[in-house]
């Protein structure tokens, strides 16, 4: 006992404080710190004296300032005398547009071609196989470029406006879709619909207990699909058909009513899908391989119709592996969107530059693009993360 | 009792006899890969209609309809837009990507320098090549010629002012030039650095973890194009009063910042995935930090993640394209730029420079992806099934 004490202590006493890794990581890390507080203060002190030349007040005052500049598309009112705050929040909800329709189209079609490559039919596997190598493997920029600069740009002028079904046309100004207009009541429909989507949850909660109380089943999903359906066409017809459609009407130069969608959209929307959607297949097929086989097996052998065993077995296995990469991907098409400036669709980025370029206040607005995006993949990494921790496997 | 006749006995197997006749040939193939079910049939069909759609219209666009000869716009214009070409004529203007090669792959480089540019790439292709391949002998004297000797003869090359060469501004280069400029910079940069930061972010000591998490998320959690116009706009602010900054400098300087933090990324999963006992077992044997993880931990984290880190370099090279938004010139840029030039001007124009800078990039890409599947085959020593 009484050596090895002697022993210890003189180990402890033999080694120098230049070879104590704790001590060594005390020292590294000062050193470090120093050297970053030295950088940032001269990073500071370099920035005031550039603004101070520049003659650019600090701070986020300019924000009340006129705009001056229009904006193509704003869901929200905004003219140019409205504020620098408010054209940044046009950005911002136009960046959101297209971030959520680039993501449900690029999910459908993802899904669609990752399933068509593991299929048996030879010609659908080899079809897709060539959309994911041919779009994975050339620049997103350069997709958005081929749309709007290759094909919107050279269809007709609006006289010579492309029929399409149902009263819209097709031209170099963009899609003119007609026009919902909503009559008195139409509200009746919306609130008819929100009870329909209550009361398919309600039902599909009973059923479930029902089921596992005395093994009956109960249709869930036709009942859930009429009310859904029905609510709403019922509240449609009882406050008396308030819709009517505005259809665009075609004058002698241009398109007048309805309801335009503007190129640049059309294309940073279609090329964003198309190209997200060539990774998503990939993580999709990853993750539908990645359930071994004697899972599908032994749903057979429990009797199982491959349809069931497909819903109840393989895809609930399959998505825990598909929804971690499937939120960066989601994440990576937000991010893409900003690729809107190269084409002057106005989204936050674009609007952010303009602005940037007229009182170059570069640092106020780089601060407001990182905490918008910062935020939302904040936003959905966590909505992500809570859906994940519904779907991971519950074990012992 | 000995056996003398022994004839009865095979001394070869017998030839197998054919399938049967529904199971061989072209029809027993197409019955089982195109028209196994009626669900089958129809997806078929549904393909056939898809390519019948597509595929005809993009040949006749690209070969047979394409105008191939000529000097100017007209050749690729219908006679109503001041051309040659019949009405409602639709095809490639291959005559513009001809006119504008040397623009697509030099830039404004002078013409009489451009022989400086092809060295560099004759000998970019000689140290590269060998270095792909496994079997090419002296792989360390090669790489040190790649890493090292390389960029500075290229450096010296390119940018010139030295041994009587002339010196040439970065603002003329352009096209594939800038685009493997930045790709080569970018990947060689963005691969210490990120394994650097990955170490950082496992690391035990709390400021040099929190610096690195700090620097990881906030890059990947904007776009490229925010970090491109911040290196452009607020660079030159941080810097003493009067700094003058190259462009393209600027441009790298973005660029690999951002690959950096998603190489880190990618590092810290292989590292995330080697077993503790590892670690241990380096520390046992008494080796210091960084012999444990250049001798034990980085290379078997670094094969495990060889598809990420090439998927990280495919991306590089896609995101590359987006120096154009800050005004440079990078292949996608020139050829978009070269649209407006009036002598080529026609509405095929855009299209057919598209498709040729789409063609080029492809080739780039699918080749890296290419290499790293058979990489990851050549060092899979691992004993699964």
């Amino acid at each position: 006992m009484a050596t090895q004490e002697a022993l210890r202590s003189e180990d402890t006493a033999r080694v120098s404080p230049l070879n104590d890794p704790k001590v060594r990581g005390l020292v590294y890390q000062v050193v470090v710190f120093v050297l970053l507080v030295v950088f940032i203060y001269w990073i500071i002190g370099n920035t005031v004296e550039n603004l101070r030349r520049a003659n650019i007040a600090s701070g986020f005052g300019f924000l009340n300032g006129r705009a001056g500049f229009d904006v193509s598309q704003n869901l929200i009112e905004f003219s140019s005398d409205s504020t620098f705050a408010r054209a940044l929040v046009v950005g911002f909800i136009n960046t959101l547009v297209v971030a959520i329709t680039g993501i449900v189209t690029a999910s459908i079609v993802g899904f669609l071609v990752g399933i068509g490559r593991l299929s048996r039919n030879w010609l659908i596997q080899k079809i897709c196989t060539v959309y994911v190598e041919l779009f994975r493997n050339i620049p997103p920029l350069l997709v958005i470029f081929f749309w709007y600069l290759g094909v919107l740009s050279v269809l007709p002028l609006p006289r010579d406006s492309i029929d399409l079904p149902l009263g819209s046309y097709l031209n170099s100004r963009g899609l003119y879709l007609p026009r919902f207009v909503w009559g008195d009541g139409a509200w009746l429909i919306g609130v008819s619909l929100l009870v329909a989507i209550a009361l398919s949850v309600f039902v599909a909660r009973r059923a479930r207990a029902r089921q596992m109380a005395t093994g009956q089943q109960f249709p869930v999903l036709w009942t859930s699909i009429g009310l859904i359906v029905g609510l709403p066409l019922l509240a449609f017809v009882v406050s008396g058909f308030p819709l009517s459609f505005e259809v665009p009407k075609l004058s002698t130069f241009n398109l007048t009513g309805g309801m335009q969608i503007k190129p640049e959209f059309i294309a940073l929307y279609l090329a964003l899908s198309f190209y997200t959607a060539s990774f998503i297949a990939e993580i999709v097929r990853a993750g539908i391989i990645g359930v071994p086989k004697g899972q599908s097996e032994a749903s057979f052998a429990l009797g199982l119709r491959s349809g069931q065993a497909l819903r109840l077995v393989v895809i609930p296995q399959a998505l825990r592996i598909i929804i971690p990469p499937l939120t960066s991907q989601y994440l990576n098409l937000t991010k893409n969107s900003s690729l809107a400036i190269a084409v002057g669709y106005a989204d936050l980025v674009a609007i952010g530059g303009t602005i940037l370029n007229q009182t170059g206040q570069s640092i106020e607005i780089v601060a407001i693009w990182m905490v918008v995006y910062l935020g939302l993949s904040l936003l959905t990494s966590v909505f992500m993360n809570w859906f994940n921790s519904r779907m991971a496997l519950v074990e012992r | 009792m000995a056996v003398t006749d022994v004839s009865y006995v095979r001394t070869e197997m017998s030839p197998s006899e054919q399938p049967p006749r529904g199971e061989r040939g072209l029809v027993a193939w197409l019955q089982k890969n195109l028209f196994a079910s009626v669900g089958d049939s129809v997806l078929t069909v549904v393909g056939l209609l898809l390519i019948a759609v597509i595929l005809p219209p993009f040949i006749r666009w690209a070969f047979l309809d394409a105008a191939w000869y000529g000097t100017d716009r007209s050749v690729c214009a219908t006679v109503v837009q001041g051309g040659v070409q019949p009405e409602g004529w639709s095809g490639a203007c291959w005559p513009f990507v001809k006119a504008k090669f040397e623009l697509f792959m030099f830039g404004r480089y002078p013409i009489d320098e451009r022989w400086r540019v092809l060295l560099v790439g004759v000998m970019f292709v000689a140290l590269f090549v060998p270095l792909l391949m496994p079997r090419a002998p002296r792989k360390g004297l090669n790489a040190l010629l790649f890493f090292v000797v390389f960029p500075v003869v290229a450096f010296v090359l390119l940018v010139g002012g030295w041994f009587g060469l002339e010196h040439v501004e970065t603002s003329l280069w352009g096209g594939l030039l800038v685009t493997l400029v930045l790709s080569y910079v970018g990947i060689s940069v963005s691969l210490p650095f990120g394994i650097v930061l990955a170490l950082g972010r496992r690391s035990k000591l709390p400021v040099l973890k929190m610096l690195s998490v700090v620097f990881i998320e906030a890059v990947r959690g904007v776009p490229l194009v925010t970090v491109l116009f911040m290196a452009s706009v607020m660079l030159p602010l941080f810097l003493p009063p009067g700094t003058t900054f190259d462009k393209l400098l600027r441009a790298l300087i973005g660029v690999a910042l951002f690959a950096s933090a998603y190489m880190a990324e990618v590092v810290r999963g292989g590292l995330q995935a080697i077993p503790k006992g590892q670690y241990e077992g380096a520390d046992s044997l008494g080796l210091g930090y960084w012999q444990k993880m250049g001798l034990i931990v980085l290379p078997q984290a670094l094969k495990l993640v060889i598809p990420g880190i090439v998927n990280t370099f495919i991306g590089l090279f896609k995101d590359t394209s987006l120096v154009s938004i800050i005004g440079m010139f990078d292949l996608l840029g020139i050829v978009r730029q070269a649209f407006s030039d009036t002598n080529w001007a026609s509405p095929q124009t855009p299209m057919t420079g598209l498709v040729f800078a789409g063609f080029i990039f492809w080739i780039f890409c699918f080749g890296m992806s290419r290499y790293s599947i058979y990489t990851e085959k050549r060092l899979d020593t691992g004993h699964r099934k």
